[in-house]
């Protein structure tokens, strides 16, 4: 296990991390000369609108996701145990084609021409094809699209685990619907909740395919950005500072959560 | 032994025969028959063409391809080793013999290599053909529809045109799209000049409300549909989409544009430079190199294969530039450390 991670998780961490100090070589490659150059270059005022850009990208992400597979996954965990494996399958069933291949059939979804305005038009909801390929909220949807099943996952096992007979006890002290959600089910499920919004968050943060074809690149997203310093500009260092920052943001963020709210859940559990 | 239990046995086997029929260096294969590993653009190689080499030499190619020329050099920096042949573009060349990735080609063991044409002869960037030798080459123009844009465009200017508002589509390039507004401006497509990036930066942001998408991939898709009717482009691209939709067109503005020229290259690390050597010269050949324009719509460097190309390839000025444009078109340089100021502006470019 030690090796294992050693290996596959820590060896590349500290290539990355010793090249992030590094300076660049004009082609490429690196000159081993340590500089903080790089990440004094990280709060440029241009990077951070780049970050707050793809901030608000993931949490709007994670939002819908949660939105759309709180539900999924109730209803999938409700449903008699031999549907349950079914309709799993089916929600894992796009991971067996290519990412990129299914990014482009949401650009003849979407494109001007395609399906969903033909439909519009046909439903009468409009009378001209609008633009929605090419926007903020063509790649919203792809990343949805694209990050919904890792929301669904954990939460249906999540839900899978829970005692219906807890359920049953808020019903008949007479609970209203919303507070056998918000004060049963919800921190029942809580962990599920927090593994799915992680699984899909960090993705949703770094994704840079669905924004260079669902928005056409007009703008750019952390891993655009990344992308961008290593292949275009060939400056290894500076992508691998700004990867480096922001696995460790998201790792601080992971484990602030862990040490304050992990705690008081197993305080509410024990009381 | 029944049928299933057979048909298990022959499974395995089967597996185990491929596993030990995919060799991964020259030293593995099955046969020892030589392997040449060549590593080129996607969608860049004719098949057939490759199996003819493989039956004619009696060896084994194995294609791996690259999607631009900043992934092949780091892809050979971070220590891809045991390709054979590559084929940078004009610039990279000159990038990649400085790196000293490159070996040098024998010339004697290319004859075709004297037949190329008379444009494509002491190319800036490698002048003597040291290290390379140009393979297919073309322009980068504008495809528009004739349908929707009435009057031919000859200039740049019409990517700025109001009317076409949302039919627009840019490559997905700094240095090309840098290029078109520097040329607009007078300027040179390699200008190092910070206050001249700056100003042409100011020129594409007026550009960015008009454009559909920055794209340099299925533009041609986008032209065939009627989803864009200009789009900045190469010519070999732009004849795609001609193939499909015939009131598709293709032009170099009046201000000039970019040159191109894919080169064959021997890298360093070849193991079996005679074999590579053999097959540079292979796809030289004017009937092959022939073959090779007929499928892919980008010229060939080859004088004598240019007759041997389908007629409409021929006079298509997507495929074989017109002899009117030359004096405007423009080699993209190098441009070392001066790169951050394209990088800078692309960045703000497309964050504004």
């Amino acid at each position: 296990m030690l090796l294992w991670m050693g290996i596959f998780f820590i060896l590349p961490l500290l290539v990355m991390l010793a090249v992030s100090f590094a300076g660049r070589g004009t082609y490429g490659g690196v000159e081993w000369t340590f500089s903080l150059t790089n990440y004094a270059q990280l709060f440029d005022p241009l990077y951070l609108r780049i970050y707050g850009r793809s901030l608000a990208l993931a949490l709007a992400t994670t939002t819908l996701c949660l939105l759309l597979g709180y539900p999924l996954a109730y209803s999938i965990a409700r449903a008699p145990v031999r549907w349950q494996g079914v309709w799993l399958l089916l929600v894992m069933i796009p991971f067996w084609t290519n990412f990129l291949v299914r990014t482009y059939a949401w650009m003849f979804i979407l494109r001007t021409e395609g399906l969903m305005n033909q439909l519009l038009i046909n439903l009468g909801v409009i009378s001209q094809p609008i633009e929605l390929l090419y926007s903020d909220w063509a790649i919203l949807i792809g990343l949805v699209y694209g990050y919904v099943p890792f929301m669904v996952l954990p939460l249906y096992a999540a839900m899978e685990r829970l005692d219906s007979s807890v359920v049953e006890a808020a019903w008949d002290l007479y609970a209203t619907s919303w507070s056998v959600f918000w004060r049963v089910l919800l921190p029942l499920t809580k962990p599920g909740v927090v593994a799915g919004c992680i699984l899909v968050f960090i993705p949703s943060l770094g994704a840079f395919i669905t924004p260079d074809l669902l928005g056409g690149a007009k703008s750019m997203m952390v891993g655009n950005l990344i992308q961008h310093e290593y292949l275009v500009v060939r400056d290894w260092p500076l992508g691998s500072a700004i990867s480096f920052s922001l696995m460790a943001l998201v790792l601080l963020g992971v484990l602030a959560y862990f040490k304050t709210d992990g705690r008081l859940d197993r305080f509410e559990g024990g009381g | 032994m029944n049928t299933l239990q057979k048909r298990q046995w022959l499974a395995a086997l089967l597996c185990l025969a491929s596993l030990s029929a995919c060799p991964t260096t020259p030293e593995d294969g099955p046969r020892k028959s030589p392997t040449l590993y060549y590593f080129t653009w996607s969608d860049y190689v004719s098949p057939e063409l490759i199996a003819e080499f493989e039956k004619q030499a009696g060896v084994k190619v194995v294609v791996d391809t690259f999607g631009s020329n900043e992934e092949l050099l780091a892809k050979l920096q971070a220590g891809a080793t045991g390709y054979d042949v590559a084929v940078p573009s004009d610039f990279m060349v000159s990038i990649m013999a400085r790196q000293g990735l490159l070996a040098e080609l024998e010339l004697e063991q290319i004859p075709n290599a004297k037949l190329l044409a008379e444009r494509l002869q002491r190319l800036p960037f490698d002048p003597d053909n040291r290290y390379s030798i140009p393979y297919l080459w073309g322009t980068v123009g504008i495809g528009y529809d004739s349908n929707v844009i009435s009057r031919q465009p000859d200039s740049w200017t019409v990517l700025w045109d109001p009317r076409y508002k949302g039919k627009i589509s840019m490559l997905n390039d700094q240095r090309e799209v840098f290029g078109v507004a520097l040329r607009v401006m007078g300027q040179s497509l390699n200008s190092r000049d910070p206050a001249v990036i700056v100003q042409a930066k100011a020129k594409l942001l007026s550009q960015k409300p008009l454009v559909k998408t920055y794209t340099s991939e299925n533009y041609d898709q986008l032209l065939i549909s009627g989803e864009v009717a200009l789009a900045h482009g190469w010519g070999g691209a732009v004849a795609r989409a001609m193939a499909e939709r015939p009131s598709i067109k293709y032009v170099v503005p009046k201000e000039g544009g970019t040159i191109w020229s894919d080169c064959l290259v021997v890298l360093k690390t070849s193991r079996n430079r005679e074999l590579a050597t053999r097959f540079i010269n292979y796809l030289l050949d004017p009937t092959v190199a022939a073959r090779t324009t007929n499928r892919l719509l980008f010229a060939s460097s080859n004088r004598q294969a240019k007759a041997l190309v389908d007629e409409q390839l021929r006079e298509n000025p997507a495929v074989y530039p017109l002899d009117s444009t030359f004096d405007r078109l423009e080699w993209m340089a190098d441009l070392g450390e001066a790169i951050r100021l394209y990088d800078r502006a692309w960045t703000e470019l497309k964050m504004q």
